[in-house]
């Protein structure tokens, strides 16, 4: 809803997001990919076993796309992928593996972004939610969520629709039970696991 | 989080040599469903951590004359996909209860065995022992989810491995490697846990620059069942309040051989001689089952506010026992 809404405002192509950091509300700092930082990712094949703890180049395969960072060590997933990647889909709200919120698919399996490392998935396929609205194709998941009013406040949505998509793809026949049982992973304070719970069936038993 | 040093080894040998330096100030990395929690909570604050994924000779299960050899990066999806670990059900039981593809896709059955304590005084920054000015806060605190067993020393945090009951109910052994290139050891998983009695003490056996490579199972036999029944609070991800795992040896409806492990109840995975005991030469009923629970239990120390967990932890050995033979009705 808000972000028809900031369309109608502000056009198409401006989302609530880039609005902000454009009108100087929130200056992210970008990570730019300069001929030194290439040069210095062709030496990393050559690196000893053990990096040091300073940032370096990591890269990091998301949505198909090749994103060259220079990152520590201990920058989670999930903040390189916001913050670094400006892909912020995915949301930090509990860091500890509880609610699902960050969750993103490596290969093809659904993960908690705040339990990995940034610098440790490299070379990995990751998808955040992006890609499922990507290039005017977007997964039947989404219209779905509308559809059994799966989403209220809308800040787990993203992780619950990635996990809805990842438990579909190994479970396309799924019940009811094992639906429940396999988004578990996922807390909503609004409650809309019914609607969500929902969905998936209805997309379970259509085999989408 | 501090910050640190990151390696990727390729095998075992290469992980333990990078697990030695900076003094063993290290950590190993697997799934990180708890390591990245507590590095970002600086509970555990390496100098290097060393992701050992990418060591082939730690994932897989393999079949040997003397049993089955489970790498420990074996994922709770893997053991819900293996065919040769499939017959000890109940593993596959514990692999299933975690309502999560998340960490099903994450988890691996070495770092569930490493898993630190969930006491939230020591998440909150308390230590094991959960002490502040030489009392400690559990005694007199909120001890809903803390043992009721074993808790007589410091220790008063239930161990949070969820595997480690049905392997120990298993006869499970665990293959230790390092901190010296090529040191090996295998140890049975019942005396891989400690309850510390000195804050500086951890949980587990493992010194500094130590890992666990792999987990031993011994072969199956058609007369041996098992299951494991945990009470979980909520239907989604949980931790258990108590879980019982059972593993009979059951010859003409008679049991000749049993293992009971209670886990939540106390510091370690909690192996109740007395339960077993009276499932020997017998044969199961209800009644049966009803007097391994209350045996199991007999000697529970509860705390001030977790007497429920007594109850609870009878009723999980029980329904356990139950469902090992099939006698369990109606799931729940």
């Amino acid at each position: 809803m808000r972000d028809r809404e900031t369309q109608e405002r502000y056009g198409p192509d401006v989302s609530r997001r880039s609005f902000l950091k454009g009108s100087g509300v929130a200056v992210a700092a970008t990570a730019i990919a300069t001929a030194a930082e290439e040069a210095l990712a062709q030496d990393k094949k050559a690196a000893s076993a053990a990096s040091s703890s300073k940032a370096q180049d990591v890269e990091l395969t998301i949505n198909g796309e090749v994103h060259k960072l220079k990152l520590e060590p201990r920058v989670t997933l999930l903040d390189a992928i916001r913050n670094d990647c400006h892909l912020t889909g995915c949301k930090e709200v509990c860091t500890t593996k509880n609610c699902g919120a960050c969750t993103v698919m490596i290969d093809g399996k659904a993960v908690y972004a705040c339990t990995r490392l940034a610098i440790a998935e490299q070379g990995k396929k990751i998808t955040t939610v992006e890609a499922l609205s990507a290039g005017g194709k977007v997964d039947p998941v989404i219209p779905c969520f509308i559809k059994h009013d799966a989403t209220q406040c809308g800040y787990c949505t993203p992780g619950f629709v990635v996990a809805t998509r990842a438990f579909l793809n190994e479970h396309p026949k799924a019940t009811l039970e094992e639906i429940q049982k396999g988004l578990g992973g996922n807390l909503c304070r609004c409650g809309t696991y019914d609607g969500v719970a929902k969905c998936a069936l209805e997309l379970a038993k259509g085999g989408a | 989080m501090k910050n640190f040093e990151f390696a990727s080894p390729q095998t075992e040998a290469e992980a333990v040599g990078l697990l030695q330096d900076h003094g063993g100030r290290t950590a190993v990395l697997a799934g990180g469903t708890d390591l990245v929690g507590l590095l970002q909570a600086d509970l555990v604050a390496p100098e290097r951590v060393v992701d050992v994924r990418q060591i082939q000779s730690m994932s897989g299960v393999r079949r040997e004359a003397d049993g089955l050899w489970v790498g420990a990066l074996t994922t709770l999806d893997d053991v819900l996909a293996s065919p040769l670990l499939k017959p000890y059900l109940s593993l596959v039981q514990v692999a299933d209860a975690h309502h999560a593809i998340q960490i099903q896709s994450s988890g691996t059955l070495g770092g569930d065995l490493c898993h630190l304590p969930n006491c939230w005084y020591y998440r909150n920054g308390y230590g094991l022992l959960a002490m502040k000015d030489g009392e400690s806060l559990v005694e007199t605190g909120d001890n809903r989810y803390h043992a009721i067993l074993g808790n007589s020393g410091p220790a008063k945090f239930v161990n949070a491995s969820r595997f480690a009951p049905a392997l120990i109910a298993w006869g499970a052994k665990v293959r230790i490697i390092g901190p010296a290139p090529e040191q090996v050891e295998v140890v049975p998983l019942e005396y891989f846990y400690i309850s510390p009695k000195s804050a500086n003490q951890g949980n587990t056996i493992l010194k500094p620059g130590q890992l666990i490579s792999h987990i031993w199972l011994p072969a199956i036999e058609p007369t041996h069942v098992s299951a494991t029944y945990e009470v979980l609070q909520m239907e989604g991800l949980d931790w258990p309040l108590a879980t019982a795992s059972v593993t009979l040896d059951v010859e003409g409806g008679i049991v000749r051989a049993a293992r009971v492990v209670l886990g939540h109840v106390a510091p370690t995975p909690w192996v109740s001689q007395e339960a077993a005991s009276l499932l020997r030469n017998q044969m199961v009923t209800e009644d049966l089952a009803n007097a391994v629970g209350a045996a199991a239990v007999s000697k529970a120390t509860p705390l001030s506010n977790n007497e429920y967990k007594v109850q609870i932890a009878k009723t999980a050995v029980k329904r356990a026992v139950l469902k090992a033979v099939g006698q369990l009705e109606g799931g729940l």
